[in-house]
């Protein structure tokens, strides 16, 4: 079966000149009634059933076709006097003013014209821009001169005036040119003259931008919708339409009877607006045309523009069927590059096979199943193309008819291809290809170690599915969009998926000295991660046997992998620098041995570059990858189960002694404060150069305060147990930072607004209950205050103004980043590396001779490096040394 | 673990010739830099922990591995990955305009706004800021440094002025300066008095008992128009006594190099590359300006693209977000394509766009059909936006490919050939 395809090779564009207008048009419109008594659409009326087909079973007059087929035939009105193009306006203007009033030459010697036209000849095939910019410069020279260098005519100013009026400013006076005299001066202009006015004389003639017939459209452009009480309600552009057809009218008659020139320019100005607001209804300085209701009425140019309009919303992006959306939810137990799909959804999405002898018996299954049975069918379709609804059919008897080449739309199962999105889509891994597995329940499921990629959490998002139809849509996905081939980012060539939360401190504690593990303990892991294999010998023996967590990652590590690096937990007390350390915060391992060091968030977390994920990805490939998401990590988390993990108040209660250190402290910075203030009263206060005093003022006492927080900070670093499980969290980078935990234990600290300390409000103070010109820290809200003891009522209101802050800030930049990134993509996105390795427009155009400078893609290499020759030292000899 | 004794090489010069022939594949293949880097790696570790041959082949063989690996591919859709890969991290970028650069004397426009404006291409930065190296003979030296800084600080009357007045009984503006200001811009009192003489209203007196306080004196006529006194009290204060336009303010930095020795150079509120480069002690190589237009003007296309790659990438640095330069590279490069600096957006890259179709499809819709319209514009349908609005093929990837099957012809050779035992399905 072939299938002929016809492909667009090219659109061009241009004005219909009034001849093709006519020639187009199966009929002339004349008259502004719609329906006759009966209902019926009248002949000669807007709705003329010439117009095309529209109701099902309808046959068109004009084409013969049903209302599927006919593709809809244009009329026309043929306006009594002519009116402007309000689109083209400003080309006219532009004719107008560069050409003679008397010969239509453009206002250029000869010579000149001849030279210009060489140009733009070679320039148009080469250098379109350059193109347009001789253009201007053109039409700007010629607009200059006031006598016609070739018949030697007076030229006048012309003046325009938004949207569609223009005047010519004689000795006499300021005359209006009416639309006949614009176009009788438009039509002397020569072809050679127009194309160095930028036109072509070919598509776009001049004078076709001044109308003199309209092209009425199709009904199917401008179908009326029947009301639930049988009223008919029409398209905006009908109404539109018929009001230009009645003012059109009424100024043919008013012609005939010879009627006041007043009247008649009334009309003719009339007509003229309604043209306008039929081609565009948010014209300047003229009112916009309304419905009864008082609603604005849509014009043509409303049609296309804006975010819903039919170029962004419709045409470059579509709306699809075969998609599924609703929340989703965690499941640590599938694959990271499967999907958890409920069966109500897996019973309506389909994906159509067509029925081979191999899967003959398979698809007879589905079918006899139909489509309330999961996996069943929902359609079959037959070879020459019919469609028969398993809902409604016979499948025991379809089932058995069915033999090759027949095709089935059968449920989604276990195994297919789908792709699965978040918004925003902000970058390629915003869509990833996963597997299906059918579940229970009403919600995707994913693997919690593919919400770094997507940017989700389980608050109520919801996310998106589509199942690819075709085979090499199907192919595709399979081999370029899953999501371990999505493991690298391009952003900065590291691996952008990883473990979050739980994962990094389940690592931790899993891999700790401190933990050991009995028989039981190893077994239960090693099932949770699915691990078949042997159980190495135990690191202790005596007085019990008993493992280490680190053996137990070494199992899912390749044999000849060495690697060393700090881990996270290497900092301040905990700092090691090389294996010999106590504090186990060295990461090594050598031939696939974890010997030393804890894994945490720069071992296994997301968008770690240059860490031991990076290089397992980068050196044993995608697969294996996903192998160790599965299966190791999944270690971390039953471990973690397992032991049990959470936090109380207890984690970040500081003893008295330290409570008495941090008040000594802010007693401090407090007396530090109000000699500053005292130094600035008495005006003998040092100005930062290029600073006002009051400025030189609040940095310093910004300075003393953050000075005395960090001091604070030292402080509940040093008192708190480093081994509870907040402290675990911040340290390991699973969840919270220092700051954090301070701000929890000892002091909130101070509440920004705009960068600067909370000061408006009442005049000369934040609140009433401050005096006013209290400078003090308190006043300006610092807030002494932390989340264990609680803070006092004031402290809440400074808390909340710093919050909102926060709030609103977000809220804007989402805006503001969002338009940058839609510029940028729409400026870059047709660029592509081609075979000689360069980067180049579709055009041809050059854009670099090799990309980025050396060639190498981000995304493979080594955190931006090509190669990382000391990680390849250190793969072959990292075991020795 | 029971493997062959390495034979452990410590020489540089007896590894090298062991393993010359792997090096010099190496050499062929990688770029000069990346061979140097392995080389000396190379050395340094046989010379550390020893090396035995076949290690060292097989680091290099690794290192070739990975770099031909790491290799662009054709068809990826570099653009796109580009755009991506800036604009996701700007949603993490804060909006705070303000923050000092290292210097605490001036706000530094940073974040969000800061690279919305780079890629805008605007005329002029919202914080204007230059970075001025000087010569040898002045940039170890506060005191020379700051000479320098004075002559380049814009100083007019206003900027020492304590107070001007209109002595209506003697017909004369009393001009009253500020002691610290003239000592701290380096003005002396003559020269005022010489810059307003230059003005031509009327005749300069330094006070005899005062030399502080300088007359003006106005001739009869000009008393008549209160609007006309306003305007030349406005000229005075605006009178320039020295410095360059457009140099708000300079700051003396004193910046510590990593050999240790301090060098000064100053930091400039506004921005005037032209002039500053003629100012005798500067150091014209390594005058730096955030205002990317004035390099373009001055040093050109290339100069300028570098600037936008590096005000980008300290953009982002700074916001402690990590984005590959080469993504930043592409941006650079498609806003300096044409020759001059142009906007990302509907007045530089995408408006001058050769497709109508992908500029209607972003910006001013109707404006861009009706132009096209009336230049009888074609669109070849090759850019993305345009194959997706006619639902074809997007020439990326594996839709960049030309060359396709015909299944027919193929089964027709194969039957040609003899060998037809299974002919394709019909």
């Amino acid at each position: 079966m072939v299938v002929e395809e016809k492909i667009i090779k090219a659109i061009k564009f241009g004005v219909l000149s009034p001849d093709e207008i006519r020639k187009m048009s199966v009929t002339a419109i004349v008259t502004s009634e719609l329906y006759d008594e009966d209902g019926r659409p009248i002949q000669g009326g807007l709705m003329d059933p010439r117009l095309g087909a529209i109701a099902p079973g309808q046959i068109c007059p004009t084409c013969g076709n049903d209302a599927k087929g006919c593709p809809g035939h244009f009329g026309h009105i043929d306006l009594a006097r002519p009116v402007i193009h309000v689109g083209f306006a400003k080309h006219i203007y532009d004719a107008l003013r560069a050409t003679c009033r008397k010969c239509g030459r453009l206002l250029l010697p000869d010579v000149e014209v001849k030279r210009y036209l060489t140009l733009l000849e070679r320039l148009e095939e080469r250098w379109p821009l350059l193109a347009k910019m001789l253009v201007t410069v053109v039409k700007k020279r010629a607009s200059k001169v006031m006598e016609c260098p070739h018949c030697g005519e007076k030229q006048f100013k012309i003046v325009f005036e938004k949207p569609y009026t223009y005047y010519e400013e004689r000795p006499e006076g300021r005359i209006q040119l009416n639309p006949m005299e614009v176009r009788s001066r438009l039509e002397r202009i020569p072809d050679w003259d127009v194309r160095l006015l930028g036109l072509d004389p070919m598509e776009a003639r001049p004078e076709w931008m001044v109308l003199t017939v309209l092209p009425v459209p199709p009904i199917q452009v401008r179908p009326s919708i029947v009301l639930e009480s049988g009223i008919r309600a029409e398209d905006d552009l009908t109404h539109k339409l018929a009001d230009i057809v009645r003012t059109n009218e009424r100024l043919r008659s008013l012609l005939d009877s010879g009627a006041p020139q007043r009247l008649i320019d009334e009309h003719w100005l009339l007509l003229q607006y309604h043209v306008a607001t039929y081609i565009d209804n948010e014209l300047p300085r003229i009112p916009v045309a309304r419905h009864r209701g008082g609603r604005p009425l849509k014009g043509l140019a409303q049609r296309l523009k804006g975010k819903e309009g039919r170029f962004r919303g419709n045409l470059s992006g579509k709306r699809v069927d075969y998609s599924a959306r609703t929340v989703i939810s965690p499941d640590p137990n599938i694959s990271v590059n499967e999907v958890g799909v409920p069966y109500e959804i897996a019973k309506t999405l389909t994906v159509r096979v067509t029925v081979t002898p191999w899967n003959i018996e398979e698809m007879r299954r589905y079918v006899l199943n139909g489509p309330d049975r999961w996996p069943g069918a929902n359609y079959v379709i037959r070879p020459d193309g019919r469609k028969i609804d398993l809902r409604y059919a016979d499948r025991k008897r379809i089932a058995e008819m069915l033999a090759p080449g027949w095709a089935v739309e059968r449920h989604l199962k276990d195994g297919d291809i789908v792709l699965f999105n978040r918004q925003p889509s902000l970058h390629r891994m915003s869509i990833m290809a996963h597997i299906v597995k059918v579940l229970p329940g009403r919600t995707f499921r994913l693997n919690l170690l593919v919400c770094p990629p997507y940017n989700a959490d389980f608050d109520g998002d919801e996310m998106n599915l589509h199942v690819p139809r075709t085979e090499e849509a199907q192919a595709e996905a399979r081999e370029l969009m899953l999501v371990q081939y999505h493991i690298l980012s391009p952003r900065y060539g590291g691996p952008i998926i990883g473990g979050v939360q739980d994962y990094v401190s389940g690592a931790y504690l899993l891999t700790s000295k401190a933990n050991l593990l009995s028989l039981e303990d190893v077994v239960d892991l090693l099932s949770a991660a699915g691990y078949r294999g042997e159980i190495p010998e135990p690191a202790v023996l005596s007085p019990k046997r008993r493992w280490t967590g680190k053996q137990l990652i070494s199992l899912f590590l390749p044999k000849e992998f060495n690697f060393r690096g700090k881990a996270r937990v290497s900092s301040g007390i905990f700092a090691c620098e090389d294996e010999w350390c106590w504090n186990d915060s060295f990461i090594t391992i050598k031939k696939g041995e974890l010997l030393t060091g804890v894994l945490d968030k720069k071992a296994v977390g997301a968008e770690q570059p240059e860490n031991m994920m990076h290089w397992l990805i980068k050196e044993y490939g995608s697969d294996y990858a996903r192998y160790v998401y599965d299966h190791m990590f999944k270690m971390f988390i039953r471990f973690i189960e397992k032991r049990g993990f959470t936090m109380t108040v207890d984690d970040v209660a500081l003893p008295p002694e330290a409570k008495e250190k941090i008040r000594e402290i802010l007693r401090e910075a407090e007396k530090k404060v109000y000699e500053v203030i005292e130094l600035y009263r008495q005006g003998k206060l040092e100005p930062v150069p290029g600073r006002t005093l009051e400025e030189t003022l609040e940095l310093r006492i910004l300075d003393i305060l953050s000075q005395a927080r960090k001091q604070v900070e030292d402080i509940v670093v040093n008192y708190l147990d480093p081994f509870n499980n907040v402290f675990i969290m911040a340290r390991t980078g699973a969840r919270g930072n220092e700051l954090n935990i301070t701000q929890m234990a000892a002091l909130l600290g101070q509440q920004s607004v705009r960068g600067e300390r909370i000061h408006r409000g009442y005049r000369g103070r934040f609140l009433p209950h401050f005096k006013p010109g209290d400078l003090g820290p308190a006043a300006r809200g610092f807030i002494y205050g932390n989340f264990y003891d609680g803070l006092s009522p004031l402290e809440v209101f400074f808390h909340a103004a710093g919050g909102r802050e926060g709030l609103v800030d977000t809220a804007v930049r989402t805006s503001q980043s969002g338009y940058m990134q839609r510029r940028l993509v729409n400026a870059l996105q047709d660029l592509r590396v081609e075979y000689d390795g360069t980067v180049r427009t579709p055009y041809g155009e050059l854009v670099q001779f090799v990309y980025g400078e050396d060639g190498v893609d981000p995304m493979k290499s080594a955190h931006g490096k090509a190669v990382n020759i000391d990680r390849e030292i250190e793969r072959v000899i990292g075991w020795r040394v | 673990m029971a493997a062959p004794r390495l034979e452990l090489v410590y020489d540089w010069e007896k590894l090298r010739s062991l393993i010359g022939e792997h090096l010099e594949k190496a050499r062929q293949t990688l770029p000069p830099r990346i061979y140097e880097e392995l080389e000396s790696k190379l050395r340094s570790t046989a010379e550390r922990h020893g090396l035995s041959p076949d290690e060292a082949r097989r680091i290099i063989d690794y290192v070739l591995q990975e770099y031909e690996f790491s290799m662009i591919e054709p068809g990826e859709p570099v653009g796109t990955v580009a755009a991506q890969s800036i604009g996701e991290p700007g949603t993490q970028m804060t909006l705070r305009t303000f923050h000092y650069a290292g210097i605490r004397e001036f706000n530094v426009t940073l974040g969000l706004p800061r690279f919305i404006e780079i890629v805008d291409a605007r005329k002029e930065p919202s914080t204007p800021v230059m970075y001025i190296y000087l010569d040898e003979e002045h940039r170890y030296d506060e005191a020379k440094a700051k000479e320098v800084a004075r002559r380049i600080e814009f100083t007019r009357v206003v900027n020492v002025a304590a107070e001007i007045d209109l002595d209506l009984i003697n017909t004369r503006f009393v001009l009253r300066l500020d002691p610290l200001m003239l000592e701290d811009k380096g003005v002396t009192v003559e020269q005022v008095k010489k810059v307003v003489e230059r003005l031509k209203i009327g005749k300069v007196e330094v006070d005899p008992e005062n030399p502080l306080v300088i007359y003006i004196y106005l001739k009869p006529e000009d008393m008549t128009s209160i609007i006309d006194l306003q305007k030349k009290r406005e000229r005075i204060l605006n009178a320039k006594i020295k410095g360059i336009r457009k140099i708000r303010r300079v700051v003396v930095q004193a910046e510590t190099r990593e050999d240790g020795t301090t060098e000064y150079i100053l930091v400039t509120e506004g921005s005037n590359l032209k002039e500053v480069l003629e100012v005798p002690g500067v150091d014209p190589r390594r005058v730096y300006t955030n205002n990317i237009h004035e390099i373009e003007e001055v040093l050109g296309i290339e100069a300028a693209r570098l600037a936008l790659i590096r005000e980008m990438k300290d953009v982002l640095d700074e916001q402690g977000l990590d984005v590959d330069i080469r993504h930043i590279m592409l941006v650079a490069d498609v806003m300096t394509q044409t020759g001059r600096v142009r906007q990302i957006g509907r007045h530089g890259a995408s408006g001058e766009k050769p497709s109508p179709l992908a500029r209607a499809a972003f910006e001013m819709t109707t404006q861009m059909l009706f132009d096209a319209a009336a230049r009888g514009e074609v669109d070849r349908l090759l850019g993305v936006t345009e194959s997706v609005i006619v639902g074809g093929i997007i020439r990326m990837g594996t839709g960049m490919v030309e060359v396709s099957m015909n299944p027919a012809a193929l089964v027709k050779a194969a039957r040609a050939a003899g060998g037809s035992e299974q002919g394709g399905s019909e």
